[in-house]
């Protein structure tokens, strides 16, 4: 594995092919488990475990996994592995495994999990395909860190909420102080859809804006790399 | 069919078939290999999970019935019971072998995220001790209130009404304000409330008219409904 693969990996993972913003897949957890930080980053985080196995486990295997039975396969291994994770955090994190509760096994139906399986750890060896999830896992993790912030914070005016029941001893902060009504939009399903268009959007307008930046006016004969992105 | 498994496939078979035995064995062999995974991993977090489980429920009882009331293994002293009756497992805590209190799970379906689960607890005096929320999918923001993890009044949560009520007042006291009885609920989410208030008065009758029997039943059996009434 070379640095260059590293750095490719690690671009398209957190911002070129982000999860969230760009390939918009894996939308059942972030708008279920979105409402404050600590849901949104205790489910990232274990969808970044999965996708590390999973692809681990596919890129291992992939040359004895015949190519028409492949999807079977891989949802599988998926499901498998989901399903040890899910034991082993009833387990071993009980605390989290009740905040999070039915959203770790619908990791499983993640079609992100599925679709690096597919597209990556089927034709890559195991340490790229397994530095592959976990980029791809952290580049969900951020924009579910944000999203859950903007959605806890509008809608009830805190921050890390439930957070002692990851670290026990810590607390919530109130931004907004204790009068703030609330504005319950925010943390309901379609709160959730409103605030991912709008960072969709303004990943979008940050992409179009550094496209035009880089792109030299004088130079029409060369199309520029980052717009067949899109 | 069958009887060829594990044979190379004699002549005859037709190619059809033989082209679809191998993808079928392979995906045979992946399914044996991970099933084995996920019945292992079973097997060595069972324990634990039953132990966080346990942990986590005498956490509950512990805030709805003090330790130092009474002196038996209370998870261990436990019967249980079915419909009609809306309780489903009791504890039996005594002092001296005296008895001292019941706690026991109830729930209502008719929440407004479906099924609320309850435990609580009931005085031989015939006062409800406590009411805690076990599980519930209410609106976050809204109905979420009847969980005091969860209610923004800290200082007073709704669910402490219920401590020190009386089990052998009839049902039309078992109702929220708004429909006539005597308990309090919070302007905009009444159906969580009135699903709550309802399942306590319910189940905490149904256990006070048999409280006898029940504290008088082999450990481990069954409550029957019929059970003898005061």
């Amino acid at each position: 594995m070379r640095i260059q693969h590293i750095k490719e990996s690690a671009r398209n993972g957190l911002w070129r092919q982000n999860p969230g913003l760009a390939q918009i897949l894996g939308l059942c957890p972030i708008l279920a488990v979105s409402t404050n930080i600590v849901n949104a980053v205790s489910l990232g985080l274990a969808t970044v475990m999965a996708m590390a196995l999973s692809n681990l486990a596919v890129s291992a295997l992939r040359r004895w996994i015949a190519y028409e039975i492949r999807i079977p396969v891989f949802i599988l291994i998926i499901a498998a592995l989901v399903t040890v994770l899910d034991l082993a955090f009833n387990a071993y994190f009980h605390s989290l495994y009740l905040l999070l509760g039915i959203f770790i096994p619908l990791i499983t139906t993640n079609c992100i999990v599925l679709a690096r399986a597919e597209a990556f750890a089927a034709r890559n060896g195991a340490l790229e395909s397994t530095f592959d999830g976990i980029m791809m896992g952290l580049g969900l993790v951020w924009v579910l860190a944000l999203l859950g912030a903007l959605r806890e914070l509008i809608g009830s005016g805190t921050l890390l909420s439930g957070i002692d029941m990851v670290v026990p001893g810590l607390s919530a902060i109130q931004v907004f102080g204790d009068d703030y009504p609330g504005f319950l939009l925010a943390v309901l399903p379609p709160g959730a859809f409103f605030i991912l268009g709008c960072l969709i959007a303004a990943y979008n307008a940050i992409n179009a804006h550094r496209a035009a930046r880089i792109l030299p006016e004088p130079v029409p004969a060369a199309p520029p790399q980052s717009a067949a992105v899109d | 069919m069958t009887t060829e498994t594990g044979q190379t496939p004699p002549a005859r078979l037709p190619a059809s078939l033989r082209s679809a035995l191998a993808p079928a064995l392979g995906l045979a062999v992946f399914t044996l290999v991970f099933t084995a995974l996920m019945a292992f991993t079973y097997d060595a977090t069972r324990e634990r999970i039953a132990a966080a489980t346990e942990a986590q429920q005498m956490r509950l009882i512990d805030e709805i019935l003090p330790r130092g009331q009474y002196d038996n293994a209370l998870l261990k002293d436990a019967v249980t019971a079915a419909p009609p009756a809306n309780v489903k497992r009791i504890w039996r805590a005594r002092r001296g072998g005296a008895p001292i209190a019941l706690v026991f799970e109830t729930f209502a379906d008719d929440g407004y995220g479906g099924r609320i689960e309850l435990i609580v607890s009931l005085g031989i005096d015939g006062k409800i001790g406590g009411a805690r929320v076990s599980f519930h999918k209410e609106t976050p923001g809204l109905g979420d209130y009847i969980d005091p993890a969860r209610d923004r009044d800290k200082a007073k949560p709704w669910i402490g009404q219920f401590s020190g009520a009386d089990a052998t007042l009839p049902p039309t006291h078992w109702v929220i304000k708004k429909d006539g009885g005597a308990f309090d609920y919070r302007a905009g989410a009444t159906i969580s409330a009135r699903a709550v208030t309802h399942a306590l008065g319910q189940s905490a009758a149904w256990a006070a008219a048999r409280r006898d029997a029940i504290f008088a039943a082999p450990a481990g059996s069954h409550v029957d409904a019929d059970a003898q009434r005061e």
